[in-house]
């Protein structure tokens, strides 16, 4: 039987698209994050995984740039991070599109504010609206799609930047179970063409497991990287295939026996 | 309202209370009330009247004036009390002060400081306005969605272009909300107004009709008067509903 390959988390990689290094992040006197250092491979999917109040939102928005770190520093492509940049683009776990405006307006929302003129946004914003499955929609206003549509509205939003890395903060927990095996199947093929960097934030183990090339579990009180999981087996298998194979059922079995003891 | 399966149009009862008025006006009951035919006759007879039109006149120029004020002045405080903490903290108080205080007490004051004219009004206008467009403007960009505004500050928008792009259309219903509210206070405050100095527009009209007992004109008068205000309150209710498709899914 396959055993999962763990390597400590200060393994360092030659080539990593987001380098954090040492960052805290202090809330008056609750420390959220402490002395957290992660490398995100380029063009693969990482997850941060962990109990709720383990700090992985804080720092999915730390790489935004849309929280300071009280200390450390947060690289993307060597560059230091100061505050939010075309090379990141988020997606909310509440979408967080424009109600009063058309699904097309809402994916071309990022180029819009880049004062990409507006044939040309929505040129690319119709590439993408096709290539999330929304074709035809592009003049549907948000409250007339399901949840599962609207975060891809979010998603294709994303893209449409072409921003080099992705952050998804739990972007498929508001939507029903069913659409949200459909997303993870749609978020294996888009890693595999848009050579992208992802970072994925979740509290669902097979969700992680499922989805990632690296999987960061964070724990609580105080938060750190507990250890880092790189799936080897079944990432070339068909989608179909993944859920029964004997390395994804052990890593979802070992992530749950670390994390059981911190949930209430 | 439906009567014998035909569907009435909305507003039609108004037709049976008209028919009451006409009846207790042709009984001769009370100068006070005369037959409302009358009054429509008196009505269209006073439309084209140089004093009327000019009522009209300085009346609409005192509303609109004292409304723009409201307007301008109270949806940007409003905004930026929503925004800023400490402005919020400092003037919050006398908005509530001012929301709930009698107002029409102040216009003798008013008259004293601005004079008898039509600057009194305008600015009783205003401050009978602006309170509550400033709470709701306030309201509408407190209660807007956290991670919109970390989405526009995710894809980089400029501070002016997350105010207008994002910040003013997530709280515009409760701003058209406000600016109802206000409008119709508005018309209050403008005929509160005049009627206390008494020598502008329908106020000057009010006090020479009521004086002179000539029910029929004061009728006329205060019909147009209410008429307007509902028409107008009609409109910006109007408006309010072509952003309730996303005011409830904010």
């Amino acid at each position: 039987m396959a055993t999962p390959q763990i390597k400590p988390d200060t393994r360092s990689t030659t080539d990593s698209a987001v380098s954090v290094r040492n960052v805290s992040k202090v809330y008056g006197d609750v420390q959220a994050l402490k002395d957290l250092s992660l490398e995100f491979p380029r063009g693969e999917l990482t997850s941060l995984l962990g109990p709720s109040g383990c700090g992985k939102t804080t720092l999915l928005k730390i790489i935004a740039g849309l929280l300071p770190a009280t200390s450390g520093e947060i690289e993307v492509n060597g560059a230091t991070v100061t505050g939010p940049g075309p090379d990141r683009s988020f997606v909310f776990q509440d979408f967080a599109l424009l109600p009063w405006a058309s699904v097309i307006r809402n994916v071309a929302f990022g180029l819009e504010l880049r004062g990409v003129a507006k044939s040309e946004r929505e040129a690319i914003a119709e590439k993408y609206i096709r290539e999330v499955g929304l074709a035809g929609f592009e003049q549907k206003f948000p409250h007339q799609l399901s949840g599962g549509m609207r975060q891809r509205v979010g998603l294709a939003r994303a893209l449409s930047v072409n921003a080099e890395v992705l952050l998804l903060d739990e972007p498929f927990s508001a939507v029903d179970e069913q659409t949200r095996r459909k997303f993870q199947e749609d978020l294996l093929e888009l890693v595999k063409n848009e050579k992208k960097t992802f970072i994925f934030v979740t509290h669902s183990i097979e969700e992680a497991v499922y989805v990632s090339d690296q999987i960061a579990i964070l724990l609580p009180r105080p938060s750190r990287v507990s250890e880092i999981i790189r799936p080897s087996s079944f990432r070339d298998k068909s989608v179909d295939n993944i859920r029964r194979d004997p390395e994804y059922l052990d890593i979802v079995d070992r992530i749950w026996a670390s994390l059981r003891s911190y949930v209430e | 309202m439906h009567v014998l399966g035909y569907k009435l149009p909305a507003l039609s009862s108004l037709i049976l209370w008209a028919l009451l008025w006409e009846v207790i006006g042709q009984l001769e009951l009370t100068f006070f009330v005369p037959p409302i035919s009358e009054v429509f006759v008196t009505l269209f007879a006073l439309l084209p009247t140089p004093a009327f039109l000019n009522a009209l006149g300085v009346t609409a120029y005192t509303f609109v004036a004292g409304v723009f004020f409201a307007i301008v002045i109270g949806i940007p405080v409003g905004i930026l009390m929503g925004k800023n903490r400490v402005l919020d903290e400092l003037l919050l108080p006398w908005v509530n002060i001012f929301i709930s205080a009698p107002l029409t007490a102040l216009v003798p004051v008013l008259m004293v400081l601005f004079g008898f004219g039509a600057r009194t009004v305008i600015i009783t206008t205003t401050l009978f306005a602006i309170w509550i467009i400033i709470l709701n403007a306030r309201a509408g960009v407190r209660q807007i969605n956290r991670s919109l505004i970390e989405m526009a500050r995710s894809f980089g928008a400029s501070p002016m272009d997350a105010f207008v792009k994002v910040y003013f259309w997530a709280a515009l219903p409760e701003i058209l909300g406000g600016v109802r509210i206000g409008v119709i206070r508005a018309v209050k405050g403008v005929i509160i107004g005049q009627l206390l100095i008494s020598i502008v527009g329908f106020g000057a009209l009010f006090e020479l009709y009521a004086s002179k007992f000539l029910m029929a004109e004061f009728w006329a008068i205060l019909i147009v008067l209410f008429g307007l205000a509902f028409a107008l309150s009609e409109f910006l209710a109007y408006l309010e509903r072509k952003v309730s498709y996303y005011a409830a899914a904010r």
